[in-house]
């Protein structure tokens, strides 16, 4: 069976729809969340580079390796700010972000 | 290929390169002379945005590409980014005295403020999908440390997380939008994707495409299903940092949203517009219902922005030059109100700290009968009673939706605004009725009443001679939509004279 763009296409829908998932059905650690925030973006990546392929185009790979600096200077960014929420309350556990609702 | 490798003109870019080098040149700056320079940071910085204001006037009006297209400069960016950074500006004012009584009078938050701003008016100007992006994610970035900027404050670390984990949520759905866009276009300039959508109309792929975008983009502009992180964040932000997500992030995203949809999709009005009806709906009715019950004043503001964004975006469902125009008026509105009323939040504060509670604010007329004149007035203002300048906002992105034949919109929009109004005049009459709670300590400070009372008068005064905002939309919608405009004006003038 020939690999073609529908195949690539679905692997990346399938891990975006895992990363999202993994955002809002996650109760345990906001680790799980930065990961899944991570593997929505290397779904794009996927994407972009699948129909940069496709389309013989080298704009979707500049495309990817952009998202892929973004992504990294999203993580330090995300386990910084998670860093100081820790010392401030203690845990990370995600159903302990309440202090504010409504 | 040559002219692909030439240096490209740099000239249309030269606010967003003079607040680059400057961001950092004000960071080293910053380091070298340790935690002292706050002051003098925060001066350069503000210093820094009057520059690259007038590096931004000083651009021609007509529309200008550069890097291979990916960055426009045109008459709307102008007057998009002079907003953007009139509102960094004034929160930077704003924040001055409150950090240093907070004891987190740091440095890093004007250049914070400095690099976000870099980020907006990137977006403002963005002209391919890939600039969208950057422009967005530096933008994001700096705000969601900004929002933590209170480190040893739970609900200040609390906010950035929340801010955090749902803002990248939202990138990741715009990126994919973006994606989709890029492989069923076969480009990410958004020129280039007119022609094609012109040519091929919308796909099915391109249709997800736009959608996923349109997510992406509504999170940003805080309009309803994408609203949740407002209230939170809003609430745990410290006030000077909330005044400035209220005004300039905002007006970034939907001058970008406008860019998007009328410069890209602009033959695919069809598709979008049932959506951004849709969301406008949405923001409109639960910023109004939702606000009823609050007893925040800054968790009030965030309902109220939610609702404000759907008036807005009213504007933007018209689909017309006229709507771009009533956006545009909205927004510069909007930025100076909010302005003043955070001001008389900041205002808000006893011996121990700020206070937040509605509730605190009773009796304020008997305290200081100035402050809650002024309060009031901008509080009638924000529900948009006449003559004031918040009615004006409204007045015109209403006028553009019956011009559009957008009935139903403008009706509920009246509707929303009526029952909005309740919750403003809630805080009037707790101001000025309920029994006097426990005076507000010390002054204001200086900058403080300086950037209130030009609020203040420009709210009571704009009826006088509302000439200059309204020319300035004007020109910034025929930029946008040129080709549109031609052809629209004479059936809207024909329209209103019914």
């Amino acid at each position: 069976m020939e690999i073609g763009l529908a195949h690539y296409l679905t692997v990346a829908a399938i891990l975006f729809t895992l990363g999202i998932f993994g955002i809002f059905l996650n109760r345990k650690n906001v680790i799980i969340i930065l990961m899944s925030i991570e593997l929505m973006l290397l779904a794009v990546n996927i994407n972009l580079v699948a129909f940069s392929t496709h389309l013989g185009d080298l704009t979707g790979q500049i495309f990817a390796m952009l998202v892929l600096t973004v992504a990294a200077a999203e993580a330090a960014i995300g386990l910084a700010i998670l860093v100081v929420y820790f010392r401030n309350r203690g845990s990370i556990a995600v159903e302990d972000i309440n202090l504010m609702k409504g | 290929m040559e002219t692909a490798l030439a240096m490209p003109d740099l000239g249309p870019a030269l606010a967003e390169i003079i607040l680059a080098v400057g961001a950092m040149a004000l960071l080293m700056l910053g380091v070298f002379r340790g935690d002292g320079s706050s002051r003098a940071v925060s001066i350069g910085s503000i210093a820094l945005l009057i520059v690259a204001a007038f590096a931004v006037i000083s651009q021609p009006d007509e529309r200008v590409l550069t890097f291979g297209g990916a960055f426009v400069m045109d008459g709307f960016a102008i007057v998009m980014k002079c907003l953007v950074l009139a509102g960094s500006a004034i929160a930077i004012v704003m924040a001055q005295s409150f950090m240093a009584r907070e004891n987190i009078d740091r440095f890093e938050f004007p250049v914070l403020i400095l690099l976000a701003t870099l980020g907006m008016i990137m977006m403002v100007s963005a002209n391919g999908l890939i600039a969208l992006y950057m422009g967005l994610e530096l933008q994001s970035l700096a705000l969601y440390v900004v929002a933590s900027f209170h480190r040893d404050n739970t609900r200040s670390t609390e906010a950035g997380l929340k801010y955090f984990v749902l803002g990248a949520l939202a990138s990741g759905m715009l990126l994919y939008g973006s994606s989709l866009i890029y492989g069923f276009s076969g480009t990410t300039n958004f020129d280039v994707l007119a022609g094609v959508i012109a040519m091929n109309g919308m796909s099915t792929g391109l249709i997800f495409g736009l959608v996923f975008l349109m997510a992406g983009l509504a999170f940003k502009i805080s309009a309803v299903p994408f609203h949740m992180w407002t209230p939170d964040v809003y609430e745990g932000a410290p006030t000077p940092v909330t005044a400035f997500f209220a005004a300039a992030p905002k007006i970034a995203a939907m001058a970008l949203f406008l860019r998007v949809m009328y410069g890209g999709f602009a033959d695919a009005v069809f598709q979008w517009q049932q959506v951004v009806v849709f969301i406008s709906i949405a923001s409109m009715v639960l910023g109004a219902f939702a606000a009823i019950g609050q007893t925040n004043i800054k968790r009030l503001m965030a309902y109220s922005s939610i609702g404000h964004m759907g008036f807005a975006l009213v504007g933007l469902a018209a689909g017309t030059p006229e709507g771009v125009k009533g956006v545009v008026i909205y927004l510069t509105i909007y930025l100076i109100m909010n302005a003043g009323v955070f001001c008389c939040i900041l205002a808000m504060r006893h011996k121990e700290g700020p206070v937040e509670e509605i509730s605190d604010l009773a009796g304020l007329s008997q305290n200081q009968p100035m402050l809650a004149a002024v309060f009031a007035m901008l509080m009638f203002s924000l529900a948009g009673i006449p003559p004031l300048a918040g009615f004006f906002a409204k007045f015109y992105v209403f006028l553009a939706a019956i011009n559009a034949g957008l009935y139903a919109l403008a009706i509920i929009g009246v509707l929303a605004s009526v029952v909005g109004a309740f919750y403003y005049l809630r805080v009037v009459k707790i101001i000025y009725f309920d029994d006097p709670a426990p005076a507000f300590a010390g002054p204001m400070g200086s900058e403080i009443r300086a950037v209130l009372a030009v609020s203040a008068l420009f709210t009571l005064l704009f009826i006088l001679y509302p000439t200059p905002v309204l020319k300035m939309a004007e020109g910034a919608a025929n930029s946008l939509v040129p080709t549109v405009e031609a052809a629209e004006a004479p059936a809207a003038a024909a329209e209103s004279a019914h």
